[in-house]
């Protein structure tokens, strides 16, 4: 029963999907051209990409608010080492390994700690982007060779679409195939319906959730490294609030919020309707405080809807065997 | 079973993705830049129905909301379309889009006021090669993107006014402090390194600068800055805050103090912030540009650029409406002029 509510999730915010191209394409101006694709996919790349790692939190039943601060601090810190001379070949490891470290410390404090991920990561969230100004201040560091900044806003020849996208992509059948082909992704699943069955079913939840709070960090110092070099810029207050866009994504993609629950298509799909549809209200001038009504409503309807769904559904279930 | 439908939705969803990036890609040499006609203005006149994008650096910003609506009072005196769009929260990044939705939309003038020198930078120039003509004001990017930077003042303007406005306070003699923004904050230092210079001349002579307290805009952290000023310099004849958050926190301040009418508070400041200190009495004057001429010019500048009447080089002149003549100067920056000076007699025609 919970698998078949979920593919109509899915199968619903994929239908949203194409009637806000269709519609777009008629309405808006402007919206069916490569270049509206090529700018959006942009856009996409490093909230698709911290959305990986995300959706597998999630699922089994946490959350980590640090991302967008682990991503500001990788920033910083990339400012600073190219101040201090170090290549960028070496600058990109170093930058992973401080994700990793990131990732290490709220995954510590979670599983090892048994702190709930909610308070930890708002903690971190907090005193990641703290220490990424204390890093570099309010300066930017911009100085960065041409060779490698416009190489990561490059499309595919011929197209418009940013090769880093099909990184993404990859990266995107990567997690799927984990999350759902494997006994891990089944694990994480188990985890997000119940810990203690899980953990008397024989899989280490401490073990699992820290491996993931780690690679969630890693993964957002990777977006770190990608929103420096589109932006040409290192920053500490890069990517702030970004946190927020990616957690709506992920619901809005039909993940539950208590854990259990999602598949990475439907985030895939979730990512891409937020975007398409912040990008389509921008071209066809709609303010900003209005994208922000739209934004929170999507997120509302994301998180109640798939409830009120199957609130209706086990009623209606209930009525008809009697 | 689950495995094979996520699988199938993943490869819809790429299908889905990279047919909507294909499908238009012959369209991508059309030049958005048919707004206005394709006849320069050889005459020097400024074209009709150019269209004229501000860019603010957050929407709903008090000083960008004047600055706009000056931009909008030019565009309609040259007859072209206005518009203003921008991010709620003032950052680089979403600023990038709103450019990119601008260079997609054909715009003629973009006038942006730049959150990151940089991080924008190459979306200016793409919406300059889809044909639209870029004008910074307020905050440049490096002045290689844009075509033209409109400065609201110089450092030098800034520092000569805000010395000559405490010395003639305070008498030209006694002890002196300045309260700044952050410790690395490149206008501010730039501004006190030059008041330092400006105060060497001989009319200054008897004008002791003791310190630069740093309140780092926050509201809370300037106050304490000033209190502790005034109890580290019992003797102190005047303070200069060089910062809107700090020349309000240190007025508010002062107001309530016994120092209130004794110890002279200037800087940069806006007329909304420091109305009620100007009518109690705690602040006599303080200065600031007028961010309504500073969009009217920007329009004007960049209408000018698309109309063919100047190109951004340096010595090149155009009229901006009822500001008058303008000349391009070195880095093809044009400067409004030196600030505008608020007190009790003219601070009630000023709404920001």
């Amino acid at each position: 029963m919970v698998r078949k509510r979920l593919g109509t999730w899915d199968v619903l915010v994929v239908a949203v999907l194409a009637l806000v191209v269709v519609a777009s394409s008629v309405l808006v101006d402007g919206f069916a051209t490569s270049r509206f694709w090529g700018f959006l996919l942009l856009d996409v790349i490093p909230i698709a990409l911290i959305a990986l790692p995300m959706t597998l939190v999630i699922i089994t039943g946490e959350i980590d608010l640090s991302v967008a601060s682990v991503l500001g601090l990788s920033s910083a810190v990339m400012g600073q080492l190219w101040l201090s001379g170090t290549p960028l070949p070496l600058i990109l490891p170093l930058v992973v390994l401080l994700g990793v470290a990131c990732g290490a410390v709220n995954g510590l404090f979670v599983t090892g700690f048994g702190l709930p991920s909610l308070a930890v990561t708002i903690g971190t969230l907090a005193l990641y982007r703290g220490l990424s100004y204390v890093v570099l201040g309010d300066r930017a560091v911009a100085d960065f060779p041409f060779s490698w900044t416009g190489t990561f806003i490059e499309p595919l020849p011929g197209t418009t679409v940013p090769w880093v996208a099909l990184v993404v992509l990859g990266l995107a059948v990567v997690f799927g195939v984990v999350l759902h082909a494997t006994p891990i992704g089944r694990a994480l699943f188990a985890m997000g319906n119940n810990d203690q069955a899980a953990t008397f079913s024989g899989i280490s939840v401490a073990k699992t959730k820290f491996w993931l709070f780690v690679v969630t960090g890693a993964v957002a110092s990777l977006a770190g490294f990608f929103w420096t070099m589109r932006y040409a810029s290192a920053r500490a207050d890069n990517g702030a609030g970004l946190e927020l866009a990616v957690v709506a994504a992920v619901l809005l993609g039909g993940v539950s919020i208590f854990g259990g629950r999602g598949t990475l298509g439907g985030v895939l799909a979730g990512v891409l309707l937020l975007i398409t549809l912040r990008n389509a209200l921008q071209l066809a001038d709609v303010p900003a405080d209005t994208l922000t009504v739209v934004t929170g409503t999507l997120l509302i309807i994301s998180v109640v809807g798939p409830n009120a769904a199957s609130m209706l559904r086990d009623r209606l279930r209930r009525r008809r065997p009697a | 079973m689950r495995a094979i439908r996520n699988g199938v939705s993943l490869l819809t969803l790429s299908a889905l993705l990279l047919t909507a990036a294909a499908c238009a890609s012959d369209d991508g040499g059309d030049t958005p830049a048919a707004g206005g006609d394709a006849s320069a203005g050889a005459s020097g006149e400024i074209k009709e129905g150019l269209s004229v994008a501000f860019l603010p650096k957050q929407v709903n910003n008090p000083y960008f909301t004047v600055s706009d609506n000056g931009g909008k009072a030019a565009v309609e005196e040259f007859k072209g379309e206005y518009k203003e769009v921008g991010p709620s929260e003032a950052s680089a990044s979403s600023q990038v889009s709103y450019l990119n939705t601008l260079t997609q939309q054909g715009s003629d003038v973009i006038a942006v006021s730049a959150n990151d020198p940089n991080a924008i930078c190459g979306a200016v120039k793409q919406a300059r090669q889809g044909g639209a003509k870029v004008v910074t004001f307020d905050s440049d990017t490096n002045k290689d993107c844009r075509d033209l930077f409109v400065n609201q003042v110089t450092a030098q303007g800034i520092a000569e006014n805000q010395v000559k406005l405490i010395s003639d306070q305070i008498g030209g003699a006694g002890k002196i402090a300045i309260l700044s923004a952050t410790a690395n904050a490149t206008n501010q230092n730039a501004w006190i390194e030059l008041m330092k210079t400006e105060l060497k001349k001989s009319e200054y002579s008897k004008i002791e600068l003791v310190t630069v307290a740093y309140g780092n805009d926050d509201d809370q952290k300037s106050f304490q800055e000033t209190q502790g000023l005034l109890s580290s310099y019992p003797d102190l004849k005047g303070i200069i805050s060089p910062t809107t958050v700090g020349v309000a926190a240190a007025a508010r301040y002062l107001s309530g103090s016994q120092y209130k009418g004794k110890v002279v508070l200037t800087g940069l400041g806006t007329p909304n912030q420091m109305r009620e200190f100007v009518k109690d009495g705690t602040v006599k004057n303080f200065a600031l540009w007028n961010p309504a001429d500073l969009g009217y010019l920007a329009a004007y500048a960049g209408a000018a650029l698309a109309s063919g009447i100047i190109t951004g080089k340096e010595g090149e002149k155009f009229t901006a409406g009822k500001l008058g003549e303008y000349t391009i100067g070195p880095d093809s920056v044009v400067v409004l002029g030196p600030p505008t000076v608020f007190d009790a007699s003219n601070i009630d025609q000023f709404d920001f």
